[in-house]
């Protein structure tokens, strides 16, 4: 199994190491030939609009775009988040757009209001996750198909669709390996 | 809701800025120039470092309705500058919302002892350092994020490599030395020793490490991250050129694929004339910018 791991800009390395905790080998992902030689990959958190905006200068964009929608199993992270749903509240941002969900950007506020908070997820585990949101997107609207796995108060956080799985926080920010481990175990191996 | 403010919390916005470029701006037009070329945040200011440094006097925060405007045109975060130990200055950029502050040496230091305690704060903060000891020492005062210092507003790089060249070459140093060094290694740098240890045990820093100072062209920037930085902050460089939007685009791409030629090559092309640059060495030593700080 290896991950590749869209490193345009933002946090892939946090997203690399966790992987590597786990035994899974990654691909820094920059090149559109590279795609054919992972079995998934990890949109990481970062600013939305510059990943989005080199993954469609560098030719990137449509080839995600199509092995997403033939089944390649994709987790996008806060920005990855942004650039999987196929509606974007106030912004017609390049996109890759494959998800049907509608987020809002910066939901939670600025950097002030980031925040951090005890999260529990039933999918991965009793024990709740450590949730570290930063200038947080959240979902506003899923269609019946998507899989809603986390709220914050009444706001979505986490969500999943046949083979693409959400989250608005971190998790390679903490230690705690459980939401990769799903993401590997029941997205990429259990399709 | 939540925890707010925590050390996580601050450090982990500079995580999501690594590999990017941060654009020094003075009017939302810029800001927006910005955006749409792909920078992944903004710094607000009043002045760009290369009109600071002809304007002479005595360089302060940025007016807030500069700052406020910047932060309504556009999605990313802003930055905006405080001078050295002005912590009320910081207080005032906190209770704008600005998403990190910047202590920093291409404004007048208010203070020429101390710097801010930054732990007093929700919003991190970035500061600037020339070697690995004063690094240390703002992380250890609070400091979410550290940038080589350079020599901003000169549109010349040999300050960033130097500074860069510097920590980096420290770290390995610090790395490689047998455990019972360590705190004399503190005690000579004038870093905490907590801070030490995590370098030697970790072989970087505990936050990130972009490059700031005198970067004025794509080559510059993959030159600053093929050394090891983590990401770029160019100043004077991008709205002092002939073609700020070109030239913006083209550094965003260098500091992505800086470990590849063939893409540098072909973002360099026909960028039109850089900015201006200055030899560091006819600056006079009280107009440096990097010696401030302490």
């Amino acid at each position: 199994m290896k991950i590749g791991v869209i490193a345009m800009q933002g946090a892939f390395r946090e997203h690399e190491q966790t992987l590597a905790r786990l035994g899974v080998e990654t691909l820094r992902i920059r090149r559109s030939e590279q795609l054919s030689q992972v079995d998934g990959v990890i949109i990481p958190g970062g600013e939305s609009t510059t990943i989005g905006k080199l993954l469609g200068d560098f030719n990137l964009m449509e080839p995600l775009r199509e092995k997403i929608l033939k089944g390649l199993p994709v987790f996008g992270t806060c920005a990855g988040m942004i650039l999987l749903a196929k509606e974007i509240e106030n912004s017609n941002q390049p996109r890759i757009g494959t998800m049907d969900i509608k987020v809002a950007r910066n939901a939670f506020g600025r950097q002030v209001d980031s925040f951090e908070i005890d999260l529990v997820i039933p999918e991965v585990g009793q024990e709740p996750v450590r949730a570290v949101f930063i200038r947080a997107p959240y979902i506003l609207e899923v269609k019946p198909n998507v899989q809603i796995l986390a709220k914050v108060e009444d706001k979505i956080v986490m969500a999943r669709q046949e083979n693409m799985l959400v989250s608005a926080f971190h998790p390679e920010l903490t230690d705690d390996l459980r939401i990769h481990r799903y993401f590997i175990e029941k997205v990429c191996k259990g399709l | 809701m939540g925890e707010k403010g925590t050390w996580v919390v601050k450090k982990g916005l500079a995580e999501m800025l690594k590999g990017g470029v941060i654009m020094d701006v003075t009017t939302p037009e810029q800001a927006k120039i910005a955006e749409e070329a792909g920078a992944c945040a903004v710094m607000a200011l009043e002045r760009v470092p290369a009109d600071i440094r002809a304007a002479g006097g005595v360089a302060r925060m940025a007016d807030p309705n500069v700052i406020l405007r910047i932060m309504d045109a556009v999605t990313i975060p802003v930055m905006a500058k405080v001078r050295i130990g002005h912590f009320v200055e910081a207080q005032i950029l906190e209770a704008l919302g600005v998403d990190y502050i910047d202590e920093s040496e291409v404004l007048t230091p208010a203070d020429e002892l101390f710097h801010i305690d930054k732990h007093a704060f929700k919003v991190p903060f970035v500061c600037g350092a020339r070697n690995l000891g004063e690094a240390l020492r703002r992380i250890g005062e609070g400091a979410a994020m550290i940038r080589t210092k350079g020599e901003p507003g000169t549109g010349n790089v040999v300050e960033a490599v130097r500074h860069m060249r510097q920590v980096m070459g420290e770290i390995r140093r610090l790395q490689n030395m047998p455990r019972e060094e360590l705190m004399t290694a503190a005690k000579e740098m004038g870093a905490p020793y907590d801070l030490v240890l995590y370098v030697h045990e970790h072989g970087r820093l505990p936050v990130v490490n972009f490059a700031a100072g005198g970067i004025a062209t794509p080559a510059d920037a993959a030159l600053m991250m093929q050394l090891g930085a983590d990401g770029i902050f160019v100043g004077s460089g991008i709205f002092k050129s002939k073609d700020p939007v070109g030239r913006a685009k083209a550094i965003v791409a260098a500091t992505t694929y800086y470990d590849d030629p063939k893409v540098l090559a072909e973002v360099s092309k026909g960028l039109g004339e850089a900015m201006p640059g200055i030899d560091i060495k006819t600056i006079a030593q009280a107009e440096r910018m990097s010696e401030r700080g302490w």
